[in-house]
């Protein structure tokens, strides 16, 4: 950051105190509607895939489904969110990024954890008995 | 409808007059003796007239300079409760062998190590981190306060009320008997049917809501306030720990409050997340809150690292070797810390390949940790070093937390975790670095930051005192566990049988007490200090030869820091000033614009305490009403519009041309 917009910063903390400093931009009404009517054709393709069983196969459907899902939280986040790699001297997509790594390592680290949670214990059940006895 | 309903359930819930200890003699005294105690200060408050300035200069002070010192002074006085608990334990295991059984009977063993532990992760290094940031990075940033005031004292109070909770067990029902994470089955409905675990619970969602919120305030306050010219690579590497301190602040704490929340449930309204039938799992609980407990770890020895790197620089009267390179280590630090977690139950039962990835993770993670060492090492090498006391735990710090931090490394060899897990090496390890780099960081900042908070430094005799008391006793009462956990001793033990185990627990039991003596020594160098404050008075603001801009001030700091917001154009802000030859501005000041003062935050506290009390004891009444109360004072404290005023030029001429007079007469 320059030492110019620095200090700009510093005066508009002066002066916002009361009110809350408004910096960013909060959007355009084309940008809400582009969001709005993209979010909604992104949630009508799930429902048309469920409803007339296009794929014809559900394990196939639900990955779709997630796939449109995924679509659906960036349209959120770039619409509504204004998510940019520009605002706020890119502190906010740095702050994307961190916590998307970390929600990243939670998850598949807590999947592979609790997965492999009993290699290395006595079998307990009559089907993992069968298994060791081989 | 009405007909069997027991009135006095509706009214208590669950607490009846039982849940008084007054059959045990050792609560009872203590209750006594704390009571005495209260009555007496109490006493003194209102004899003294100090009611009124209390709360108006502290209580609902948006400083974060006084916000920074309660919380301080809020982990002095939970260090003594918890520091307590610890040589009830050294002594109860230092004379339980064979057919003496103790003092403790293992119910209240349990509830004391837990508590122990509980308090002083959460109520003595949370708050000692949290109040030194608090003091320190505004002013070391050239800011006049954080970016949200209230939003701190806010913060403070949760903190306080999660402490009252958990103090109030002490006296009202009991304390979790679960060690200091409470990890399922035994915490569960089951395994811990009172109210111990309900109190550890809301203890801490409370004290978390504090953490979490302060955590985003400085966030905040160091991203958007530091003063032009303070390039992130400019920082001091204090305001640098504390940022990625808040970051994984903010980035771990809620998953321990999803992780209690689920526990909650399981508690209160019989779900199974966590039970061993009906799809629950323990060891997700145990994962969960690991994924929490790691970073927390270095949630506080960041900060820790940050006063040291500033300690060593100043005493060694040098820039700081290898800056960036410091920065890098703490960031690098601050990713690696959520990659580790599973080295805490290595023995779960996975297979090869999850323990050795954690393992050589956990090794990993040390090379930067090393690197930092190094860096203090090669800032002292032909510097002329100064041995002042909080140069001393500088350096108490350097040769413990190594030695830590090598057991540590020990203990991240799977193989080896097997036979050291849960064992007394373990509890010397966390010990060894918590005690040596937490605890030594914070009282070296305490040490060092002193003069700047009240105007004068503290007597060097007694920090001394203290210095060599807590470190020749740190060795004395955790060597021995070491040697104890490779015999295969495990934690948590309230009577042995082995009688050749006794001698090492006497050694322990006399190193707890010369820890004692420590905190002892400093209590009585808080006194003294304050008796000499004439003789020990800092009139220039900057008694050690500073680096960093929270010494360009006067000691203490006026309520608005700096009269000009300073420019700055290196690291090292007020040296490079000072090489400068800066000059003071000593006209042509303008009115101030500061943020008000407001009980909110007490207020919320207090209601948040009978939130917590109605839901341990089932007195649903008090909760639901405490609750609407606290939505109600929220609520209406977003229409006070009454938050600010300014500070009148004439005061801000006054103040600094007092300053200005007495620097002159010093000259």
């Amino acid at each position: 950051m320059s030492a110019a917009s620095q200090s700009a910063h510093v005066a508009d903390h002066e002066e916002d105190v009361k009110g809350h400093g408004d910096q960013s931009g909060h959007g355009s009404f084309k940008g809400y509607v582009t969001g709005f009517v993209l979010s909604i054709i992104l949630t009508a393709i799930p429902f048309w895939l469920v409803m007339g069983d296009v794929l014809g196969n559900d394990r196939l459907t639900g990955l779709v489904i997630m796939g449109f899902a995924v679509m659906q939280i960036v349209v959120h986040m770039v619409y509504f969110l204004h998510m940019n790699t520009k605002s706020e001297g890119g502190w906010t997509i740095l702050a994307l990024i961190f916590t998307l790594t970390l929600v990243v390592i939670t998850l598949t680290g807590s999947v592979w954890v609790m997965y492999h949670l009993n290699t290395n214990m006595m079998p307990m059940t009559p089907a993992s008995l069968h298994q060791h006895a081989h | 409808m009405f007909a069997n309903l027991d009135l006095q359930k509706l009214l208590f819930g669950r607490l009846t007059l039982e849940a008084i200890p007054y059959h045990e003699p050792i609560l009872l005294v203590t209750f006594i003796g704390v009571a005495i105690g209260g009555v007496a200060v109490l006493g003194l408050i209102t004899y003294m007239r100090w009611w009124g300035p209390l709360w108006r200069d502290w209580f609902t002070s948006v400083d974060h300079k006084k916000i920074g010192i309660m919380y301080v002074v809020l982990a002095l006085v939970m260090l003594l409760r918890g520091f307590s608990d610890a040589l009830l334990m050294r002594s109860q295991q230092a004379i339980a062998f064979g057919a003496n059984e103790g003092y403790l009977p293992p119910h209240h063993y349990d509830q004391i190590f837990t508590a122990h532990g509980v308090i002083m992760i959460f109520f003595v290094a949370m708050p000692l981190v949290t109040g030194l940031m608090n003091f320190v990075v505004p002013l070391q940033i050239g800011a006049r306060d954080v970016a949200f005031p209230f939003l701190n004292n806010f913060s403070f109070w949760m903190t306080v009320s999660g402490a009252v909770t958990i103090m109030a067990s002490l006296f009202v029902g009991e304390f979790a008997r679960t060690g200091w994470l409470a990890y399922p089955p035994l915490s569960g409905p089951a395994g811990s049917p009172g109210v111990g675990v309900d109190y550890y619970i809301w203890g801490l969602q409370i004290a978390g809501i504090g953490t979490l919120l302060s955590g985003i305030n400085l966030i905040a306050t160091i991203v958007k306030m530091r003063a032009p010219g303070m390039t992130m690579m400019k920082m001091p590497i204090f305001t640098w720990t504390s940022l990625c301190t808040n970051i994984l602040i903010v980035a771990a704490f809620p998953i321990l409050t999803a992780v209690l929340a689920l526990l909650s449930l399981d508690r209160y309204v019989g779900t199974h997340f966590f039970s061993n039938d009906l799809g629950g799992n323990p060891m997700m609980y145990v994962n969960l809150i690991w994924i929490w407990g790691h970073p927390e770890v270095y949630i506080l020895i960041l900060p820790a690292f940050g006063v040291f790197s500033e300690i060593v620089s100043t005493f060694s009267g040098k820039r700081l070797f290898g800056y960036a390179s410091m920065v890098y280590a703490t960031v690098v630090i601050t990713i690696l810390s959520y990659l580790v977690w599973l080295h805490h139950f290595f023995t779960m039962g996975s297979g090869a390949s999850v323990n050795s990835f954690f393992g050589i993770t956990t090794m990993i993670i040390s090379i930067p940790t090393g690197a930092k060492l190094f860096n203090w090492l090669f800032t002292m090498y032909k510097g002329r070093i100064r041995f002042d006391v909080p140069m001393l735990w500088a350096i108490g710090f350097m040769v413990t937390f190594t030695i830590g931090g090598m057991t540590g490394v020990l203990l991240a060899v799977p193989p080896a975790d097997f036979v050291l897990h849960n064992s007394l090496f373990l509890i010397a390890h966390f010990h060894n670095v918590i005690i040596g780099g937490v605890l030594f960081g914070m009282l070296a900042g305490i040490t060092y930051w002193f003069p700047k908070a009240f105007g004068y430094q503290l007597d060097p005799f007694w920090g001394k005192m203290s210095f060599w008391f807590w470190l020749v006793g740190f060795y004395f009462a955790f060597m021995p566990l070491y040697v104890l956990g490779l015999m295969g001793v495990t934690r948590r033990v309230q009577h042995f049988d082995d009688p050749s185990l006794q001698i090492w627990f006497i050694i322990a039991a006399f190193g707890a007490v010369l820890i004692a003596l420590g905190i002892l020594a400093f209590i009585i160098q808080l006194v003294v200090s304050f008796m000499r404050r004439e003789e020990l008075r800092d009139v220039t603001g900057d008694p050690w030869g500073g680096r960093t801009l929270e010494w360009s001030t006067s000691s203490p700091p006026p309520d608005y820091n700096f009269a000009f917001t300073p420019v700055i154009h290196d690291h090292d802000a007020w040296s490079d000033m000072k090489r400068r030859g800066y000059a003071r501005p000593l006209k042509d000041f303008r009115p101030i614009h500061m943020p008000k003062n407001t009980g909110t935050g007490m207020i919320l506290g207090i209601l948040s305490i009978g939130f917590s009390f109605g839901m341990i004891w089932y007195i649903w009444w008090l909760a639901a009403l405490t609750f609407i109360a606290m939505a109600v004072v929220t609520i209406g404290h977003t229409f006070n519009y009454n938050r600010d005023f300014h500070i009148p030029a004439d005061t801000v001429v006054g103040t600094e041309a007092a300053r200005t007079r007495l620097l002159e007469r010093r000259v």
